[in-house]
């Protein structure tokens, strides 16, 4: 069972507002997607290879050449705010 | 109070020599208009799949090589997450159980003589991020995500180094090595090639180590000098005094020649990576690494061992032609065909070099190549110019086309070693200065050198300069 602090972590982590109220029900809700894991681990792998992709692993790589051209206007257009080329945001101070 | 030694680790990231970047085909070339170069794949925007780009791996695979690491046949892209204004993904795509290159090692020499091997930990390819820029928008930042997707080689050690002055010395080799195998520029203003720093101190008999903190922002080696030095201070300080070191990320801060704690970091321990799903695995066959290894040149350690070994070069000369490749290449053609190391050396650290830093070219645009330098030396060889001459010659080499031999010939530069010659000429400059003559004979010694300096000045600087100073010796003792 997830406790509401790791909760809380996990929601700041993902930079998700939270109520205090809505803790309780959401520490519920994601202990059940843990325990749907842990039936799964039930299952007796031994001798299964893990499996990060599903798909026939074709290594494609594409050769080195520049294909893309400037489309700073279109991305631009639907940017929230952009001047003198660049993209702003509120301000971040480290 | 215990002696305290501090332990060093360093990620060093590497910019891999690319045109496209590591998953799209936006141009990665530096100084271009903030996001003119930054296309849909590099803004994350929904929809876009990541192509991996082949020279990007063929590079990693050639550094894994040279510093004889393994090469890991599998390796697998992972997502680290967190936030960040110039991350437009939220994640950026790196590798983190399964890199692509892993267990290498360089080794240092250190000023007592003794080997050091460091250990290469793992080096893995990852993306470069956006850049922030904080002072042109009142109350807003503004992001130019030119370089996000930029094909990164994240390089770390093991925490082998003991002193801010090994890191710097690490930093150095792992620099030349990189440039010499052709895959990062090197640039540090530019960015190519940024260090971050893990430094710890411990008590020097305990085998535990002590509580690390990570210094970023390390872009030159006097930086890094002087950070570490300073991180180790503070840390020696805090123990000492009865405090804790806590690990945190620190920002070196150049201006004040301080670190101070990033809190805005204090979450980012908790990256969440998992595989990314959008890649498929690396998979290098036996093959291609066999070509790569094939393809790699002689390192610069192995080179300056086989110049001091073989050609009699001190350390410094070898390490002055060994350090980048078309310098090595070309003064080991040249030793080939003229024969004398020392020689060949000499005149590629000395009027080689002098010739590109007037022009602040390259040694690429070198315009004297290694055959028509070595047309040169043979005529020193066989006394044809002295070493003086040679030295207009090579200046009018250098500023046009022909050989050696040609313009010696039409500027008569020829020597004069034929004795008849240049005795007449000793013997005119002895009959016309009695008064040195006495002098000289009367324990001046000095004034040897105006005999030969007027016997030279007659010759328009074309006799043997040895012929002339056995011609005046003898003379001046009758």
């Amino acid at each position: 069972m997830l406790e509401e602090a790791q909760v809380q972590t996990l929601a700041r982590l993902a930079r998700i507002a939270l109520e205090p109220a809505e803790l309780p029900s959401l520490a519920a809700q994601l202990s059940r997607i843990l325990s749907l894991v842990e039936a799964m681990e039930a299952v007796d792998t031994t001798g299964v290879e893990p499996l990060a992709h599903p798909l026939e692993p074709v290594p494609r790589r594409r050769p080195d050449a520049v294909t893309e051209t400037d489309q700073r206007a279109e991305f631009g257009a639907v940017a929230p705010a952009m001047a003198e080329g660049y993209y702003l945001v509120p301000r971040v101070i480290e | 109070m215990p002696r305290w030694q501090p332990v060093i680790g360093l990620e060093i990231h590497v910019q891999l020599s690319t045109e496209s970047k590591i998953f799209s085909g936006a141009s990665t070339a530096y100084g271009a208009e903030p996001n003119s170069q930054a296309c849909a794949v590099d803004l994350g925007l929904p929809g876009v799949l990541p192509v991996l780009n082949a020279r990007a791996v063929a590079l990693a695979i050639r550094f894994g090589l040279a510093i004889g690491a393994r090469i890991a046949t599998r390796s697998v892209f992972a997502r680290k997450n967190y936030f960040y204004p110039d991350l437009p993904k939220g994640y950026q795509i790196s590798q983190y159980d399964e890199p692509i290159v892993s267990h290498g090692t360089l080794c240092l020499t250190l000023p007592d003589g003794q080997a050091k091997v460091i250990r290469i930990l793992r080096a893995h390819l990852e993306e470069d991020a956006g850049k922030s820029v904080h002072d042109l928008f009142p109350g807003q930042s503004g992001i130019d995500l030119n370089r996000a997707g930029t094909p990164l080689l994240e390089v770390v050690t093991e925490p082998d180094l003991s002193s801010a002055a090994e890191a710097v010395q690490y930093m150095r080799a792992l620099h030349t090595l990189v440039r010499f195998i052709g895959i990062c520029d090197g640039n540090m203003q530019e960015g190519s090639f940024r260090c971050d720093a893990n430094v710890s101190v411990k008590p020097v008999d305990s085998p535990v180590l002590g509580t690390r903190a990570e210094i970023k922002n390390l872009n030159s080696f006097r930086f890094v000098e002087r950070a570490i030095n300073h991180e180790i201070e503070r840390q020696i300080e805090l123990l000492e005094g009865g405090g804790k070191v806590i690990q945190e990320t620190r920002l070196y801060d150049p201006d004040r020649d301080e670190t101070r704690s990033m809190r805005s970091k204090e979450d980012a321990h908790d990256y969440r990576y998992f595989p990314d799903p959008d890649l498929l695995p690396i998979l290098i066959t036996e093959d291609e690494i066999a070509v790569a290894r094939s393809a790699l040149p002689e390192l610069p350690q192995q080179r300056h061992a086989r110049y001091v070994r073989d050609f009699g070069l001190s350390p410094e000369e070898a390490e002055a032609v060994s350090s980048e490749l078309p310098v090595a290449e070309y003064f080991e053609a040249l030793v080939d065909r003229c024969g004398d190391p020392r020689q060949a050396a000499n005149w590629v650290t000395g009027e080689v070099f002098a010739a590109l830093n007037r022009g602040t070219m390259p040694f690429s645009e070198v315009r004297v190549s290694s055959e028509r330098l070595a047309g040169l030396l043979a005529r020193i060889k066989d006394q044809t110019v002295s070493n003086s001459m040679a030295k207009q010659v090579f200046e009018a080499m250098w500023q046009g086309t022909e050989e050696a031999d040609a313009i010696i010939e039409a500027r008569g530069l020829k020597q004069v070693t034929d004795s008849g010659e240049i005795e007449a000429l000793v013997d005119a400059v002895i009959g016309e200065n009695p008064d040195q003559v006495a002098q000289y004979r009367a324990g001046k010694d000095k004034v040897f050198g105006f005999f030969v300096g007027q016997v030279m000045k007659r010759s328009k600087g074309k006799a043997n300069p040895q012929t002339v100073n056995d011609l005046v010796t003898a003379k001046l003792k009758l």
